[in-house]
Parts: structure tokens; C-alpha cells; sequence
């Protein structure tokens, strides 16, 4: 069995970045497993640009902001193994792994960055009725197809859902040759960004069907098409209102799910909402030792948030290595609703800390208080909140350590709510 | 007249309100930074993208490209068909110039990615 200080589970932007924060943080030992073939996880199937704005001031293609941390990896020689799958992480940190040129073996870690990202919520979570032919895709699976493997998987497409990933391939496949025929989303807005919208629909003549969804998948061995109905306001289909759309290609952008099968072996704690470890202000979860950053703690929207997150975890694992830890507190977050979930969702120590929330719905003209007990610590004006935005808010050390009810509460107030 | 754009500088995506006469801006308000209003500007005389797709490779893999900088909107097309007519000889550094002044536009195409 290997031994090794650290084991950073994925090697996309959060995995790639927090092995670099843990190594210049004074972490040496440290060993990235990853199961594709390259570094850089989704990032190389994305090659549209758009990511980096934050972290860069520049706009960058998928491939071309994975290689910015890429390529630090490899000078600072940061070993990696590729198509390797980890099956299972015990309790006491042994990692299980399998790969073609050393079979099933075992690491011993000291301590482990979880950073296995998500993937996307399939047909099956949808109960669409109809029959189950060839031609029905997640978004992400055809981005694969299209970037990757050069394989244009259909001529006349609708798109269920507007998420990103759905309008970016929106876009593609018009490029490639492809008729988008509709976009719909059952939400009255999209959860995608509004310039997405812009240069993924409305340049190409997509129309966007705000509240609706597919009723029914026609054909047999192939797609033949779908029909498409307008929802009420408690989302349930106006049957009367179908309307039929021949097409030979489905796409499905409907939503992304942390990917936390290995995680749940390790006895850390879950929050129900955001499907990923419950962390404190260093990433750290439940269990001493283990760190969770990216995608797999909570579905971010821009990877310049994937990559700042990462840097907390790796920091924070590399003092974990060399007993850094400072005094420990316990004091939960609680959250009212409005707004959906915090990461992190409480704090074992007093420090400068940007709390990273989502809303349940749009909100215009809202204030956001950070309470202990009656006693507002922080608040914040937004003049616009979408669901489809993660928000922030900063903390101080000072204002944490002030908390004196043992925990805080953060809630939105609203003038109107869209 | 007032025009009504949505800002793709940036996630943000801005709501612009743009007044223009005949082929001239004269306000654009509804911007949170100076970048919208260049936006605005460029996008009312002439709306540019950066395209980004893939060529082939002589081994059969695909490899990611972009324009390095935006073409005008109408010439995608005729970008995308230059652009699939090429198979480009491996290896390939990432910033490699694939195609030079696609379609006529000055700009020419990158390649995104270390290829070998």
C-alpha cells in the first residue's frame, strides 16, 4: 500500500487548483488521481469561451483556462495519476483505486480534497411518458459528442431546459449544421445567463419557450419528435395547449447533481439541499481531514468561483497536515427559505469568510442580513437576485466572533417579489 | 428610436437601453461598467462574436479553436464552412495560428489547446 499526505480526488479546475494552493501552501506529498485520460475535467469539452473574467480579466476557452492551471501542475511536478477511478474512500482515509497498469490497489492518505464535481440529472429523473427511442440525450453527453468526438448526433433538435449547458449547445449544433427548434423551460424565466440567451438563442433565431415543457416523446426505434405544452403556475402541463414538434434529437439541460457516491462511504455529514458535504469556512467537512471544493460541494455557475473555493481547500489541507488547526468553535448557519443554502453552512474558527449563497426565487430591490439572535451583524443590498446567480456575502473574523447565541441566521427582506 | 440589448460582455448581463438615430448612439444607459457601453456601440453599428468550434487533425482527433479576436456576426457561417473544410498536421501548440484572416475578417484562427 502507497502512503501519501494528501489525495486530491479529481483532477477538473477544483482539483487541479487545489492540489497547486496545497503545494505552495507547504504540502509536498501529494498525489492527484483522475479517471479520464487528460487533466482538466468538463473544462475540455467546453470549448466555448467565457470563463476566466474574474480570475483572469480575460476570456477564455475551456481547454485554454484548464491549461492555465495545468500547466502549473506540471512544473511544480505535482504527481498524477490518469484513467484511474477511485471505487472507495473508507473511514480512515484508505483510498481504493483501479487502473489498467497497476489493477486495484490502495492508498494511504492523511488527508483527502474530494473534488469530483457533478454530472447531470438524467432522463429517468424526469418521468417524461412516451416511448424510450434513440435520440435522447443529456446536454452534456451531445457536448461530448460534438467537441470531442466530432459525432453530430441528430438534424433537428429541441432543448429541454435552459441551463447553460443547454444554450451553449443550442449554439453548437447550429454551428455544426443542426435545426434548434425550440428551447423550453418550464420555469417563467431561464436558469441560464442572460447573455447566453443573447448570443446562444437570439443570434441563431431560437425561440425560448418560457413555461414549457415536453408531455410526450414520440417514436420507436428513433426519435420522431415531442410534444411540447404551456404549464400553469403550479407547473403542471395545460393539456389543451400541446403543441407537436417533429424532431430526431432531445436534449436534456435540466439541472446538475454533485457527485457523491464515493463520499458517502466516509461518515461525513450532507446538506439535503445543495446534495453535497455540509463545510466549514476552510472546505473542510465533517470529518477531520477530508475537504470537499468544486462542483461536488455545490453547483457553481462560473468556474472562476470553482477555482477560488479549491484555493481555500487546498491552504486549509496543507495546515491540517501540519497541525495548524486554530481553536475550534462550532457555530451553524441557518437559512430562511428565500434563500436556499450557504457554503459554507458553519464556522469552526474565527476568519475573514465569503459566504456563498443561492434564492429560492428572483427577488428585485432585497436586503440580505446576517443575524446573531435579533442582532444584525452584516447586511447587503441587492437590486437583483436570480436563483441562477450565486451571491456573496463577506464576513469578518470580527464580526463572526461576535456571534453570541451559538449561531447565525441569514435572511432575505423584500420589497416585491417578481 | 430606443433599442433594447442584452449586454454579453460579461456574466452579468446587463438590461441596455440604447437611443439611437439612424446609424448613430446617442445614450446607452442601463450598463454597471464602461465596457457595456463600448458594447452597445459595436453591437448597433455591427455585432461582432467570437467563434469558437473545432478543427480535424490528421489523426482524427479534434482539436478546439477560436478567432483571436470577434468577427462580424453575418460571416459565422462562412467562417464555420473554411473552418470544416481544414485538417490541420499535428503537433499543435496551444496560440498556433490555424487559419489565417478567416473569411476575409483580420482575424485569424487559434488553437485552444496543446495538441501532440
Amino acid at each position: 500500500m502507497k502512503n501519501v499526505d494528501l489525495v486530491v480526488i479529481g483532477a477538473g479546475p477544483a482539483g487541479m487548483s487545489a492540489a497547486i494552493s496545497a503545494y505552495n501552501s507547504g504540502a509536498k506529498d501529494i498525489l492527484i488521481l483522475e479517471r479520464d485520460s487528460e487533466l482538466g475535467g468538463i473544462l475540455q469539452q467546453c470549448i466555448h469561451n467565457g470563463f476566466g473574467l474574474h480570475k483572469f480579466n480575460e476570456e477564455l476557452t475551456g481547454p485554454e483556462y484548464a491549461w492555465r492551471y495545468l500547466k502549473k501542475v506540471q512544473e511544480l511536478k505535482i504527481p498524477y495519476l490518469l484513467g484511474t477511478m477511485v471505487t472507495e474512500i473508507t473511514k480512515d482515509k484508505k483510498i481504493i483505486a483501479i487502473n489498467p497498469s497497476e489493477g486495484i490497489f490502495e492508498i494511504q492518505a492523511k488527508a483527502i480534497i474530494l473534488a469530483m464535481g457533478c454530472r447531470e440529472r438524467s432522463k429517468g429523473a424526469l418521468n417524461i411518458p412516451g416511448s424510450r427511442p434513440v435520440g435522447v440525450y443529456s446536454a452534456g453527453t451531445v457536448q461530448k459528442y460534438v467537441n470531442l468526438k466530432g459525432y453530430l448526433p441528430g438534424n433537428e433538435a429541441v432543448i429541454l431546459g435552459s441551463g447553460d449547458i443547454g444554450l451553449i449547445m443550442a449554439r453548437r449544433m447550429t454551428l455544426e449544421g443542426a435545426k434548434v427548434k425550440a428551447v423550453c423551460e418550464i420555469m417563467p424565466y431561464s436558469s441560464g445567463l442572460a447573455r447566453n440567451i443573447q448570443q446562444c438563442l437570439n443570434d441563431f433565431d431560437i425561440p425560448l419557450k418560457l413555461s414549457h415543457t415536453v408531455v410526450e416523446i414520440h417514436g420507436k426505434s428513433r426519435l420522431t419528435g415531442v410534444t411540447i405544452a404551456k404549464v400553469d403556475e403550479n407547473l403542471k402541463p395545460i393539456m389543451d395547449k400541446k403543441e407537436y414538434i417533429p424532431c430526431d434529437t432531445l436534449l436534456l439541460s435540466v439541472g446538475l447533481i454533485p457527485e457523491n457516491e464515493l463520499s458517502k462511504n466516509i461518515g461525513i455529514e450532507f446538506d439535503s439541499v445543495t446534495q453535497g458535504p455540509v463545510v466549514d469556512q476552510n472546505r473542510q467537512t465533517t470529518v477531520p481531514g477530508v475537504f470537499a471544493c468544486g462542483n461536488v460541494l455545490h453547483v457553481h455557475d462560473l468556474v472562476d468561483y470553482v477555482s477560488d473555493e479549491a484555493e481555500i481547500a487546498g491552504k486549509a489541507a496543507a495546515h491540517y497536515l501540519n497541525q495548524k488547526a486554530g481553536e475550534t468553535i462550532n457555530i451553524p448557519i441557518k437559512t430562511d427559505g428565500k434563500i436556499r443554502y450557504t457554503v459554507p453552512q458553519r464556522f469552526t474558527e474565527y476568519k475573514n469568510t465569503v459566504l456563498y449563497f443561492r434564492t429560492a426565487n428572483v427577488y428585485s430591490n432585497a436586503t440580505i442580513n446576517v443575524r446573531d439572535g435579533d442582532k444584525i451583524i452584516c447586511s447587503k443590498k441587492k437590486r437583483k437576485l436570480l436563483p441562477a446567480t450565486m451571491e456573496t456575502i463577506t464576513l469578518t473574523k470580527e464580526m463572526i466572533s461576535s456571534v453570541n447565541s451559538g449561531c447565525m441566521s441569514i435572511e432575505l427582506e423584500v420589497a416585491e417579489n417578481d | 428610436m430606443i433599442k433594447n440589448l442584452t449586454c454579453i460582455v460579461c456574466p452579468i448581463g446587463c438590461n441596455l437601453e440604447v437611443e439611437v438615430e439612424g446609424n448613430k448612439v446617442k445614450r446607452v444607459s442601463g450598463n454597471e461598467c464602461k465596457r457595456g457601453e463600448l458594447y452597445a456601440r459595436s453591437e448597433t453599428v455591427q455585432p461582432v462574436r467570437t467563434l469558437t468550434t473545432t478543427v480535424l487533425t490528421d489523426d482524427g482527433r479534434l482539436l478546439p479553436v477560436r478567432t483571436d479576436k470577434p468577427i462580424p456576426k453575418n460571416l459565422i457561417f462562412e467562417c464555420m464552412k473554411e473552418i470544416n473544410r481544414k485538417t490541420v498536421s499535428l503537433p499543435i501548440k496551444i496560440g498556433d495560428v490555424i487559419i489565417e484572416n478567416i473569411a476575409k475578417t483580420g482575424a485569424n484562427i487559434i488553437a485552444s489547446k496543446n495538441m501532440g
